[in-house]
């Protein structure tokens, strides 16, 4: 065990460097977490147009023509502007929120004080990969107003159409390129906030914070951070080829003799397959990073709500080790049909559905947990309960498609849209959702209103499954994803179907309102909270709310135990502290 | 509350579990040699990761509906047994699914994509580009004319890039916009991207397979059913990829044979 001590640095004084370029770890946490709010805020309305066009693509949506004269004239969305959206919506989605909020975010807040220390390992490479991820998204936003439009290759940029440059179409030339050096600002900020995850993890942890002492939330983050480095790495030299590729008449992506707008390309040799391989050795363990860290949340609040340690914690670390490992094997399985040898299908099938083993587990020690628990059902419990559910929801249909056989016939339907949604979309919102209720008190000082909350529940757990279950169906009957406007005959008989995704969408949308209101309450003016309100075990629930500028006030925590020790019946309730000195009552 | 969200949870997973059962939005006809074994894999699959499904989502209500904190001073109760039969189980279990899937599938795989195509197959390039398909027949000698990219040309309706002028066996290639095939006989396909990538999907044929540019990559099948059907693309090729599509029509030998003469006469 190593004790070390970060901070080295003092207070900050004056509002810049308390507020906006601080080396606190907790003030950049919060500032990945502000960023992520208003990258959703802004993914969800990209959600709302494509859905909207999709219901009723001849209805003019007021006041869009004046966002994109070109996209929308007259407010009717272009094909090409549905497409640009939807890269824009997978992007935002998929790097600045899926990623930016669960992992960087809470992992930055709290992976530090649940080890006990008093920042991160390097607080500015800290801040540092903070400010490269606004920048990222910056670039990214600013695809919007380019001249010929934001990308529309879709947030796998599959090459040649991402690669060939402006022959390609609208959004292909300037917003291509800034997609890719946006992506690549990511990855630089994610590999600096990786290594400082591991170095922290494995060098700061205080007195007594042995790895089988570590809470469940910071072990998901370790783990992510582990597979962030190795995903990362590969994704950041890809895109780098990409703009090459675009911008100095390389041709790593791109074969000879391909005719585009009625101009044979100056480029020879290149392979399409090698974008797709690279991009999915990253873009499959993403979605662990998605959602490991949703486990960690789900397996830290679940037991403080059930009042009763987790079922299984080692098996549970096993698991989500398993699933690191195995998240590196199974890219090929989002390539079944793209003409790679189909005798790989099968090795990357097999794989693919082994990772359902540690995944149904993992669901298992959940499901187990809250068998003979005294559940208390607070807006995080009820997020942790809807987190299971739709897991387990967007889990079975992966069943399917880990199988080339079925993929056949649905790769490229909106079972597929149905099924990432659901697995990675909105179980790792519900984790993010869960976490904020249950640290929002540690993190504002404050508590959020739990009848705001419990209705911000129940219109979202309602209404995600009126939105993504019905894609399955329309994925069995064929229908097509990506796709701006239905106008095949066997398509058009959808489209009632669709309207009702739509006004789902829409509802569960305005749902979110509920939350926004209750956050920005919150922080300005809620209820105090006290240090401990959930009655948790961790280290985090041991300092004020809002923790000091150094975590502890000077006093490094000690740590007796583990953080499992619920449903006993000693004299302080029925939960003992991670640092408290006071043995277990029996039970 | 622990109740409402076991009713919720109860509901949600029988109302799914009912429409899929009911086929409401169902694969439509099968119309291929091979499209039986993946309708039959997909429904032991639904039967039974929809079993799973539905008890895990029971299980997850019936816990949420009874353990709720009553305040009553009862002490919780453990799991029997503690984690490990549930690991046992879970690893049996699934991994009898994953073993049973696996053999099966890869099966059912590999007999179309695995297995060498007829020997007797009519053979036909394909020509996808944004945002259409071209499809052509060898002619009268059997044999394609080799394609040159520089010389493809739109305007002229040179879609493959032929040399009819050097090219003695691109002078008899008949091309066209939608594609013909004779019922029961073995087709090969030999796919081609003329700029980015695309798909050719045709649910009816259960078959879906890339056109990557830089490779020609084959794909064989034998239709069952004459009719016709939309060939659509399933692999975003840029803003005319929604309307991009052809129709494939099934059709008897000795209509095919007329309709190919005839596509002949108007090259």
């Amino acid at each position: 065990m190593t004790q070390t001590t970060a901070h080295h640095h003092a207070p900050p004084r004056g509002f810049l460097r308390t507020h906006v370029f601080s080396l606190d770890h907790k003030v950049i946490g919060k500032q990945y977490l502000d960023l992520a709010l208003v990258a959703v805020c802004t993914g969800m309305v990209l959600s709302w147009l494509m859905r909207f066009h999709l219901a009723w693509p001849e209805t003019p949506i007021p006041g869009l023509d004046r966002v994109s004269p070109n996209g929308a004239a007259g407010g009717v969305i272009t094909p090409e502007y549905y497409l640009a959206l939807m890269t824009m919506h997978g992007t935002i989605m998929v790097f600045f929120v899926l990623t930016t909020a669960p992992f960087a975010g809470f992992g930055n807040y709290f992976l530090p004080i649940q080890v006990g220390a008093e920042d991160m390992a390097f607080p500015r490479i800290n801040m540092s990969s903070f400010w490269v991820t606004l920048v990222a998204f910056l670039v990214l936003i600013a695809a919007f107003f380019v001249g010929d439009g934001p990308p529309l290759s879709g947030w796998t940029a599959y090459a040649p159409l991402s690669a060939v440059g402006k022959d390609a179409g609208p959004g292909q030339g300037v917003g291509q390129t800034l997609w890719a050096v946006s992506i690549t600002l990511f990855c630089v900020a994610q590999l600096l906030g990786a290594l400082n995850f591991i170095t922290t993890t494995l060098d700061l942890r205080t007195q007594g914070m042995s790895l089988a002492r570590m809470p469940y939330a910071t072990w998901a983050w370790f783990i992510t951070s582990v597979i962030g480095l190795v995903a990362f790495a590969v994704l950041m030299p890809a895109c780098i080829l990409l703009l090459l590729d675009r911008l100095a008449g390389t041709s790593f992506f791109i074969p000879g003799g391909l005719v585009i707008s009625d101009r044979l390309q100056p480029h020879s040799g290149g392979s399409p397959l090698l974008w797709q391989h690279l991009f999915w050795f990253f873009g499959h363990p993403e979605v662990y990073i998605a959602i490991l860290p949703g486990f960690g949340i789900i397996s830290q609040i679940l037991p403080v709500f059930a009042r009763k340690p987790l079922l299984g914690p080692r098996v549970l670390i096993a698991c989500l080790i398993a699933i690191a490992f195995l998240s590196y094997t199974v890219w090929g399985h989002h390539m079944f049909l793209s003409g790679m040898t189909p005798f790989s299908a099968t090795l990357f099938s097999v794989p693919t559905l082994v990772i359902t083993i540690p995944a149904t587990i993992v669901t298992l020690l959940w499901i187990g947990t809250i068998y003979g628990a005294k559940l208390r059902f607070t807006t995080p419990a009820l997020f942790c309960l809807g987190f299971v559910s739709v897991f387990v929801s967007g889990g079975i249909s992966g069943f399917f498609l880990a199988q080339p056989s079925i993929d056949t016939y649905l790769h490229g339907t909106y079972f597929v849209v149905g099924h990432f949604h659901f697995v990675m979309g909105v179980a790792a919102m519900f984790g993010i959702f869960a976490g904020t209720y249950f640290w929002a008190p540690k993190m504002f000082g404050r508590m959020m209103n739990e009848t705001l909350g419990k209705w911000h529940f129940w219109l979202t757990f309602i209404g995600v499954y009126c939105v993504f279950m019905p894609m399955h169906y329309l994925g069995l009957a064929g229908n097509v994803r990506r796709y701006s406007a239905f106008t095949d005959d066997y398509l058009k008989p959808m489209i009632p179907l669709h309207r009702f995704i739509t006004i789902a969408a829409l509802f569960t949308g305005a749902a979110q309102l509920i939350f926004l209101f209750n956050l920005v309450r919150t922080r300005l003016r809620g209820p105090k909270a006290p240090d401990n309100p959930w009655e948790a075990t961790t280290l985090e629930w041991s300092t004020t709310s809002p923790p000091p500028f150094d975590n502890f006030g000077g006093r490094p925590p000690v740590v007796y135990r583990g953080p499992n020790e619920y449903g006993g019946t000693g004299a302080g309730g029925d939960y003992v502290m991670q640092a408290s000195p006071q043995a277990a009552g029996p039970g | 509350m622990g109740k409402l969200f076991a009713v919720v949870v109860a509901i949600i997973a029988l109302v799914s579990t009912a429409i899929f059962a009911s086929h409401i939005w169902w694969l439509p006809v099968d119309i291929s040699a091979h499209g039986h074994a993946i309708d039959r894999q997909l429904t032991e699959t639904m039967a039974t990761s929809g079993a799973l499904f539905v008890l895990s989502q029971l299980a997850l209500a019936v816990f949420a509906w009874r353990y709720g904190d009553r305040k009553d001073g009862r002490a919780i109760k453990l799991f029997p047994g503690g984690a490990t039969p549930m690991v046992v189980f879970a690893t049996i279990l699934v991994g009898a699914e994953v073993l049973a899937l696996t053999f099966v599938g890869s099966k059912v795989w590999a007999g179309i994509y695995q297995t060498p195509p007829d020997p007797n197959s009519l053979q036909i390039d394909v020509q996808a580009e944004q945002f259409a398909f071209y499809f052509r027949y060898p002619g009268a000698d059997g044999r394609f004319g080799a394609v040159h990219p520089e010389r493809i040309d739109e305007g002229s309706g040179n879609f493959f890039g032929l040399d009819p002028a050097n090219d003695t066996t691109a002078r008899d290639d008949i091309v066209v916009p939608s594609l013909a095939i004779p019922i029961n006989r073995p087709v090969l396909l030999t796919l081609r991207a003329k700029d980015v990538n695309h798909a050719f999907y045709v649910p009816e044929l259960r078959i879906q397979q890339d056109f990557v540019p830089g490779l020609v990559i084959p794909l064989h099948f034998t239709a069952t059913q004459v009719g016709k059907h939309e060939i659509v693309c399933t692999q975003l090729c840029g803003l005319g990829h929604y309307n991009m599509r052809a129709y494939v029509e099934v059709m008897s030998q000795e209509q095919f044979d007329q309709w190919l003469k005839e596509r002949a006469a108007e090259q």
